[in-house]
């Protein structure tokens, strides 16, 4: 499905819909004040692009040192060139420590791989500690956003689905009472696992440790009960140094949730004695995206989820209208580089106001991209209504009789048509929108009239 | 080809010209390292309180398994760290050191050495973390000039109570890990 007719579906619910754009815009200001606080944030910035930068022109030899480095920790390193790979490795994991339930801390790469479907088929339970991801998990739905993955619902919806699943008082809606219900509830899971799954917000190949943040503990809670951590990354999590966290720290938090930064920072550099730390490093898409140069930089990111907060369409179209793991400006200009065909409504899903790019703590031209991508899927459709409607201008501007006619056909029939011929579905500017009142005339032929 | 040597020779074969790595230089930070860790530390939900405070507090009955790692305060534990961390989920309180702390977000930076298990500061249901004022930095690059390469198999940086707003952003203390952080200066 496109984006528009998502879209169309989120709008239904104006109150909701209205909701949702004033709490992210909320979030969106939140972060401004933050950044505000710190002098050198614009500094910070161009820091922390210029270092993304550098790894991406070098993200081999980190690899192969980040691999040395973790295996000297003791950290056993995999390979997986796509989310298939990557999933049968973690299985195969699993399977040797004959462990049929898992813990697993927010991790998007682990939502791109699709790999909670593909462990509950092979009979795998699997539990997203994230109270966000707990929730829409509890309602089988995907995270409508990276960092706030609940941020669709309201109270209600999530005591209604506590009173099913966690046997809540029906109709308890304060969120202490919720919380302190899944707290209660993911103890009894993280006493029970003996794996848990993490993400990784980034890698250090000078010290050969990731570094895991969160605001619940989860992760912590999952790995530090369980034998084995499993941890998934992209390959383009790496920054170089450790002292390179510095700039990245102070950057994240400010930028996700307007905090100065997360409460938990954990840096994990070798496992526990008789734990084991597992880390699978995975390309799925990625040296792709490496190879084309002006979407090269979209690799970037660090997932903070400022371009969707500040964004007009995320804001009014929320994140499921986009069909994609990552939604959002950076989900738009990420996605078609995986399925061009599937994701090809993404890059036009936004005003190009830059807005995006204004607040991406690595520098993303994420709106200049958005731009590029729609010259590439524009090209490859071979067809588009706005080429073939510029064609037929070029003509109409190019003869002079052309132009008069035309101009009187179509105020006579703006006039004369009836309205549902005007506001069809192929006139996607006629939707909530009125065409102002059609002239009688011509300015030339008022000139004429009056001036000649 | 492995799936490691398809991965490294795609990127390999792009031939890319380096782009040179950015030095970081020093940034200012406040004058007032305690006042402003303070208030970082209120920011976050968490709270200061006196050695004699927190004395008070385990003498007061009202937390009845405690656990101290600390080093810089007598010893006030009434339990012993067991071998498993799955043994500790009962554990009202843990008293640990940190080993610095950052004013501009009140993270407290603390090493496998300062926590006995790596689960105590999170499946304990309150956390106190001792810390000397005199190692309080001012922000975050400060911090890991000092922590450098120090090797310690799990390190992290603690700057409030568990906390979550997945529920209508509304912010709730006490999602999976410590329901409150009480800093003591020292």
């Amino acid at each position: 499905m496109s984006h528009p007719s998502q879209a169309a579906n989120f709008l239904k619910d104006e109150k909701r819909a209205h909701w949702h754009d004033e709490t992210l815009w909320f979030v969106r200001e939140k972060r401004d004040i933050a950044s505000k606080n710190i002098p050198e944030w614009e500094e910070l910035r161009r820091l922390a692009s210029g270092i993304k930068d550098h790894v991406l022109t070098k993200l081999d030899y980190y690899l192969e040192e980040l691999e040395k480095k973790a295996s000297e920790n003791g950290i056993k390193v995999h390979w997986a060139k796509d989310a298939e790979e990557h999933n049968e490795i973690v299985l195969s994991i699993l399977k040797e420590k004959k462990c049929k339930a898992i813990v697993k801390s927010k991790s998007i790469l682990t939502e791109e791989c699709h790999l909670n479907p593909f462990l509950e088929k092979h009979g795998v339970e699997v539990v997203d500690t994230d109270l966000g991801e707990r929730i829409v998990q509890f309602l089988k739905q995907p995270p409508s956003h990276i960092v706030l993955p609940a941020i669709h619902l309201k109270k209600g919806d999530i005591s209604e689905i506590f009173h099913e699943k966690l046997q809540t008082e029906k109709g308890n809606e304060d969120p202490v009472y919720l919380t302190h219900a899944a707290r209660k509830h993911l103890r009894d899971k993280f006493m029970a696992a003996k794996v848990a799954i993490t993400g990784v917000n980034f890698a250090i190949p000078e010290t050969g440790e990731f570094v895991v943040c969160t605001n619940e503990g989860n992760a912590d809670m999952g790995v530090h009960l369980a034998d084995v951590h499993i941890a998934c990354m992209g390959i383009e999590k790496i920054i170089p140094r450790r002292a390179d966290l510095g700039i990245f720290l102070r950057l994240l938090a400010r930028s996700a949730t307007g905090q100065s930064i997360t409460n938990y920072n954990s840096h994990f550099r070798s496992p526990a004695p008789g734990k084991e730390i597992h880390l699978i490093l995975v390309d799925n898409g990625r040296t792709k995206q490496l190879k084309r140069e002006k979407f090269r930089n979209s690799l970037k990111c660090i997932r903070c989820g400022a371009c969707m907060n500040t964004c007009p369409i995320y804001r009014r179209s929320g994140g499921y209208s986009y069909g994609s793991t990552v939604p959002g400006p950076i989900g738009s200009i990420l996605s078609p580089g995986i399925d061009v065909k599937k994701y090809s409504t993404l890059p036009f899903a936004s005003t190009l106001c830059g807005s995006c790019s204004d607040v991406c703590p690595v520098k993303i031209n994420i709106h200049e991209q958005l731009y590029e991508w729609r010259q590439e899927i524009t090209k490859a459709q071979g067809w588009s209504a706005k080429g073939m409607s510029m064609k037929m201008a070029n003509g109409i501007f190019t003869s002079p009789l052309a132009y008069k006619i035309s101009g009187k056909l179509l105020r006579a029939s703006l006039k004369n048509l009836p309205k549902s011929v005007i506001y069809n579905p192929l006139n996607a500017w006629g939707k909530n929108r009125d065409l102002p009142e059609v002239p009688k005339e011509s300015f030339k032929e008022w000139y004429l009239k009056n001036r000649s | 080809m492995s799936s490691r040597e398809s991965i490294l020779s795609s990127i390999k074969e792009l031939n890319q010209q380096e782009k040179a790595l950015p030095d970081l230089p020093k940034f200012d930070s406040a004058q007032d390292l305690v006042g402003t860790f303070e208030q970082s530390l209120q920011n976050n939900k968490g709270s200061i309180i006196s050695e004699l405070e927190l004395t008070d507090l385990v003498n007061s009955g009202a937390y009845p398994k405690v656990y101290s790692g600390s080093k810089l305060i007598p010893d006030l534990k009434t339990f012993e760290l067991p071998e498993k961390a799955t043994d500790l989920n009962d554990l009202d309180l843990a008293i640990i050191d940190g080993q610095l702390g950052v004013s501009e977000n009140a993270a407290i930076w603390l090493e496998d050495e300062n926590l006995g298990l790596r689960a105590v500061p999170f499946i304990t249901q309150h956390l106190v973390i001792v810390l000397e004022k005199s190692k309080i930095v001012g922000n975050m690059h400060d911090a890991y000039s000092l922590i450098g390469l120090h090797h310690s198999g799990f390190g992290v940086f603690i700057a409030g109570p568990s906390k979550t707003a997945d529920i209508e952003q509304s912010l709730v203390i006490g999602a999976h890990g410590a329901k409150s952080l009480r800093v003591v200066l020292v």
